[in-house]
């Protein structure tokens, strides 16, 4: 006789509630709770196997209420944002914005498998906040000297290739308001604490 | 002279600069005109929403706002750049369909005196707006040296078609937009499956394992297509391609040398334009010499193709062979 495997109260609301959750810090409307585990999100990913978990098995795992295995994948890390996933998924999930979702709550618990990519956001986010526009050769010097100094010597040439042929300016760009920038940014953080 | 609103974005500023001289280029043989919005800010790219969502969507809001105060009529905001483009689209998206995000974001506004009612601009992608406002047979019409007997590879990447949060395209996954287009200009346009897959985004910075393994699929299939170039419409693509080719063929010992140009380089050479002016040569991988090879051919090939000069012997297929579909479009005009 095959019995239905019911999941434990106790299990069902853990995972409701981290359902919730994810879907609370979704941007758009992430429609979480209709995942049915068909895996075309995974057999989509061009990245599933440097994945630890696919997309499918993360969402099951959600919804066990495994928060913290969820929260120390590396799936959400190497999800390289190409939306395969998100228009095949039958159920309209909002996988991409999922993936970001579940960054963002590493990030504020530091439950990141690597730091790696924190850093490298980190690193683009804290220029852009000051200048209000990206400095690629600052961001990319700083980040090779601390992650991939192996890589630095391959790097050099590439570098100078591109200064040679115009491509990359030493000094930021910047806005002229950036006090507004800032202003709005602030006040955006302190609405994001407050959630 | 249709008008636009442009959000440029840093790669054009930067790594991505040959796409903005094309651009500069082509506006006037289209007869539209951009300009550009005042003083906006970076877009965050995918970086700002795997940190915080509120900040990053109010980093993308300011530009919107801006735009909202400085557009005429009905003018859209045109991105060049896809991630651009998805940001700032699917930012307007996601506030309109989540009314939480919307309060946020412009309580956070108002800190700086702005304000954004999500449907207000509408956004759109440069390619998007060549293709249903201007019209390919205006690009025809502009067209003086075709790029005949150019084998390129179209590579749209993925965010540009993907995820379509305003429902543009029908296609998601193999759309022949950039094909057309490209077509238009006389090249010979490979059928390149991979034109939407990704090149790896930022994953040459974090994970190079993953990201240069990806930029060999798209490499090693445009090579076995027979392309000589591959031609893009988003500044990420370009860089990976481009400059990450070398640490790549490093990787998997290959000898990969593939050009990839922008789209919009390829439509300023054949409107005429010297390819100097449109950024060609800033390229790692130069495209210049294939590209001139190309136009030195280009007159001949084009007479034999209209008929004028007797075409080479065709081989007729094999009797016993099985009756072959073609591809319908790369024989008909559209």
């Amino acid at each position: 006789m095959v019995v239905a495997q019911v999941s434990p109260p106790e299990v069902a609301d853990a995972g409701a509630r981290f359902l919730a959750e994810v879907g609370a810090k979704t941007a758009g409307v992430s429609r979480l709770e209709m995942c049915i585990q068909c895996g075309s999100c995974g057999g989509s990913c061009p990245s599933a196997d440097a994945m630890d978990h696919t997309p499918r098995r993360l969402f099951a795992l959600m919804r066990a209420g495994e928060r913290d295995k969820v929260l120390r994948s590396n799936t959400p890390w190497m999800c390289l944002s190409c939306y395969h996933c998100v228009v095949r998924c039958p159920q309209d999930i909002l996988i991409t914005d999922v993936m970001y979702a579940l960054k963002v709550i590493a990030e504020e618990e530091h439950t990141y498998p690597n730091n790696v990519g924190p850093d490298f956001a980190g690193v683009f986010v804290g220029q852009a906040k000051r200048f209000g526009r990206s400095w690629e050769i600052g961001l990319t010097a700083r980040h090779y000297l601390r992650h991939f100094i192996p890589r630095l010597p391959g790097m050099t040439p590439m570098a100078f290739g591109l200064f040679r042929h115009g491509r990359i300016g030493i000094l930021p760009h910047q806005i002229k308001d950036k006090k507004q920038l800032q202003a709005i940014l602030r006040r955006a953080d302190e609405l994001e604490r407050a959630r | 002279m249709s008008s636009y609103l442009y959000y440029p974005g840093c790669s054009m500023e930067g790594s991505g600069r040959s796409y903005r001289e094309s651009l500069e280029g082509i506006c006037e043989p289209l007869g539209i005109s951009l300009e550009e919005i005042g003083d906006w800010n970076c877009c965050g790219a995918t970086e700002y929403v795997s940190l915080s969502t509120t900040p990053a969507y109010a980093m993308i809001a300011r530009n919107l706002a801006i735009a909202a105060g400085q557009k005429k009529a009905d003018e859209p905001l045109v991105a060049a750049c896809s991630a651009c483009y998805l940001n700032l689209a699917k930012a307007d998206h996601y506030m309109g369909a989540q009314p939480a995000l919307n309060t946020r974001v412009n309580d956070a506004l108002g800190a700086g005196g702005l304000h954004y009612d999500p449907g207000t601009v509408r956004v759109r992608h440069l390619l998007e707006v060549i293709l249903n406002d201007v019209g390919l047979d205006k690009v025809r019409a502009a067209v003086k040296k075709p790029l005949t007997g150019l084998k390129v590879a179209p590579y749209l990447g993925c965010m540009v078609p993907r995820p379509d949060v305003d429902g543009t395209y029908t296609n998601h996954e193999q759309p022949n937009d950039l094909d057309r287009l490209l077509r238009a200009l006389g090249a010979d346009v490979v059928d390149y499956p991979l034109k939407t897959e990704c090149c790896g985004g930022h994953m040459t910075q974090v994970a190079p394992k993953v990201g240069l393994e990806l930029i060999r699929r798209l490499v090693a299939e445009a090579e076995r297509r027979e392309a000589v170039m591959m031609v893009t419409v988003c500044p990420m693509c370009q860089i990976n391609i481009d400059a990450y080719q070398g640490e790549m063929n490093a990787m998997f010992h290959t000898k990969h040398k593939m050009p990839i140009v922008f789209f919009t380089q390829l439509m300023g050479v054949a409107f005429g334009l010297e390819p100097n002016k449109v950024g060609v040569g800033r390229e790692y991988t130069n495209a210049s010499k294939i590209l001139a090879k190309a136009l030195k051919a280009a007159p001949e090939l084009a007479l034999a193709a209209a008929g004028a000069v007797p075409a080479a012997h065709k081989p007729r297929p094999d009797k016993r062979a099985l009756p072959m579909p073609r591809m319908a479009d790369s024989e008909v005009e559209e």
